[in-house]
């Protein structure tokens, strides 16, 4: 009888803190909610003065100049939308190259300690990607591979004017192709752990109707794990836009409207980092927010995007069947 | 031992002497926030007054548009900023200021085969050359100034400070001064619109930037042109005699400041008279409430200064500061007794 009752208390015991598990999990995961919302508020309250001194000339002008108080942000949304391009076309080749090898080509013994380093690439600090990039890649990039691209694409009507200028070797271009080389850990591990759950039978009959390796790769493994690669670019891309340090040091810092790949920009966040601190006055600072604004819209169109393109091709591949 | 590795050992150890002041909170400590240029002197003074007397002093170096932050909203017991107030934002705002220290800025530049001193600049030439004017080593008007200086045929990249400061405050305050078109396109400000050029975050981005970059030209402390070894030019004083940076150029600045009739010690040291200044200085701001709520704290704060700049010029030229000239702060502890005052209008320095 006594033995009945304290099962039963202890179920009821049990239940309550089933409920008490339910509900904190819930109010963790409500928690990052309230925490965006608090954030989106809160950014808006920042920018208003600027918001209302500037209007929507705020996206169109080239502005930047804190003692006239006048405030645009197209050099900050070209700064970092065409490092981050360029941080893609590099990254997203060398990711797929490197997760392909990985999981189809490499000899077994080789795959832990590339895996291992890839990891360790992604730990990394992103200031040391900087100075690496500044004082040691920087030089080469203006003494060699910079003339190069002034001398043979320069000339080019249309695309020679992403590169004209001095070979200085800091500049948007060389931000754009640090972005790249950092956020390739990124994607190729969330490449190679998707490419890794394709069931074995579906390549297999693959190789056994005699496809080659591209074939396998293009045709049956990229189809069944789109999803995951999307979300590991997607990653990638999220890290290269809101990257900060290693970018303020080698885009150049400079408030100048260009086309010019090899001119120095801005980032938005490389601006924030470098101005924040001594931002005098209202509109100044709040400008500075409503820069802090935009970043967090084109993050979540960029993520808004992804996921319907996601929505798109799951829906192509309903059709088909 | 290099200057910036004193001035780095000094901000570990003040570092490590904050937090412990921090823990023990004796209520006599004395609270500062602000400029990050006047830190490692403030450091180093703070340490030694800290054995001396027992008192010690909790600086925030968070940049001088912080420290006015932090001043007007009474959390400190001063601020100190890189950028003097004008006597009505002084007078809105209820503080008073005072020079603590000085530094001065020289132009460094990035030409192979040319030497420290070698190239002479003047206050329209560097104007030009910031405003994008002046485009080449070779261009005319540098040759017309350097007959038997090689100058190569190399694009002028110029190099500017990307962050907020006190050290752009000072450059494009002396550009104003020198250049109208300077002053009526770009203008003076701790950041201003630079026309041309790229940016360093802190003084050890742009030296580091024209350090790497061939045919540039920077601004820099002159602490970090020492430090890093860089070849500074000539500057052309007000007077039109061609000086070389040393604290002997530097202090005949301070002297030839006319401080006895600026209002409130808003005086900007640049382009200051006499054949020996060296036209771009400038000094760092210490802000105070004139009315003290805690009037025993101000006069902790007062009291440290005065043993700086009595006792504290040795350090600060150890480190490549400039300090105040005697006269100077004479004058100085005069305005403490004429403006700081406690609720019941006593003079808290006496």
């Amino acid at each position: 009888m006594t033995k009945l009752k304290t099962t039963e208390s202890r179920e009821k015991f049990q239940a309550f803190l089933d409920l008490a598990f339910k509900l904190t999990t819930r109010f963790f995961a409500f928690a990052v909610l309230a925490l965006l919302a608090g954030i989106i508020i809160e950014l808006f309250i920042g920018a208003m003065p600027s918001i209302k001194t500037f209007g929507w000339k705020f996206f169109t002008s080239t502005d930047w100049d804190p003692v006239e108080v006048k405030f645009g942000s197209v050099i900050q949304v070209y700064g970092t939308l065409v490092t981050s391009l360029i941080a893609l076309l590099i990254g997203i080749p060398v990711s797929f190259g490197i997760a392909l090898y990985l999981t189809e080509l490499s000899p077994k013994w080789l795959k832990r300690p590339l895996g291992i380093a890839i990891e360790l690439l992604a730990g990394i600090p992103s200031i040391i990607y900087g100075m690496w990039g500044l004082f040691v890649f920087a030089p080469h990039l203006a003494d060699h591979f910079q003339p190069w691209l002034i001398d043979h694409l320069g000339p080019i009507p249309g695309i020679g004017m992403l590169f004209q200028g001095a070979p200085m070797g800091i500049g948007m271009l060389t931000a754009g192709i640090i972005l790249g080389i950092m956020i390739i850990p990124f994607i190729a591990s969330v490449m190679r752990d998707v490419f890794e759950i394709v069931p074995p039978t579906l390549k297999e009959s693959a190789y056994a109707v005699g496809c080659t390796t591209w074939e396998v790769v293009w045709n049956v493994v990229l189809p069944y794990t789109k999803i995951g690669v999307v979300g590991g670019i997607m990653l990638g891309l999220g890290r290269a836009l809101g990257e900060t340090m290693a970018v303020t040091f080698v885009i150049g810092n400079a408030q100048n409207f260009s086309f010019s790949l090899l001119d120095p920009g801005s980032s938005i966040a490389s601006t924030l980092a470098n101005e924040f601190n001594e931002a005098f006055g209202d509109v100044y600072t709040s400008a500075l927010i409503e820069l802090g604004l935009i970043m967090f819209v084109i993050t979540f169109i960029v993520l808004a995007l992804s996921k319907l393109l996601l929505f798109q091709l799951g829906k192509r591949e309903g059709e088909k069947t | 031992m290099s200057v910036l590795k004193t001035r780095n050992l000094i901000l570990a150890s003040a570092m490590a002497y904050g937090m412990t002041v921090a823990t023990s909170a004796f209520s006599t400590d004395i609270t500062g926030a602000g400029s990050t240029f006047i830190y490692p002197v403030n450091a180093k003074w703070a340490e030694t007054y800290k054995m001396k007397t027992g008192i010690g002093l909790n600086y925030q170096s968070i940049g001088s548009g912080g420290g006015i932050k932090q001043i007007n909203a009474k959390t400190v017991d001063f601020g100190a900023s890189d950028m003097p107030l004008t006597p009505d934002e002084l007078k809105k705002a209820g503080l008073m200021q005072f020079p603590a220290v000085m530094g001065a800025e020289v132009l460094a530049v990035n030409l192979p085969g040319v030497k420290k001193g070698e190239i002479k600049l003047n206050g329209a030439l560097i104007a030009d050359i910031y405003l994008g004017k002046i485009k080449n080593w070779n261009d005319p008007a540098i040759k017309a100034l350097n007959p038997g200086v090689k100058l190569p045929d190399t694009k002028i990249t110029v190099v500017h400070r990307s962050d907020g400061s006190g050290t752009t405050f000072i450059f494009t305050n002396y550009l104003s001064k020198v250049s109208p078109e300077w002053k009526s396109k770009v203008g003076m400000g701790t950041s201003v619109d630079f026309p041309s050029g790229v940016g360093g975050k802190g003084n050890e981005g742009v030296a580091s930037y024209v350090q790497r970059i061939k045919g540039s030209i920077g601004y820099v402390e002159y602490a970090y042109a020492l430090q890093n070894n860089m070849v500074y030019t000539q500057l052309e004083s007000r007077d039109g005699t061609y000086l070389m940076p040393t604290m002997e150029t530097f202090q005949a600045a301070a002297a030839g400041a006319d401080w006895e009739h600026a209002s409130g010690f808003y005086e900007i040291l640049t382009n200051e008279e006499g054949k020996k200044s060296w036209p771009i200085t400038g000094a760092t701001f210490i802000l105070m409430h004139t009315m003290q709520d805690k009037p025993a704290n101000a006069k902790e704060v007062l009291k440290f200064y005065s043993w700086a700049f009595d006792n504290g010029a040795k350090i600060a030229e150890q480190l490549v500061y400039v300090p105040m000239p005697p006269s100077v702060v004479k004058l100085i502890k005069q305005s403490w007794h004429d403006k700081i005052k406690d609720t019941a209008g006593n003079s808290v320095w006496n």
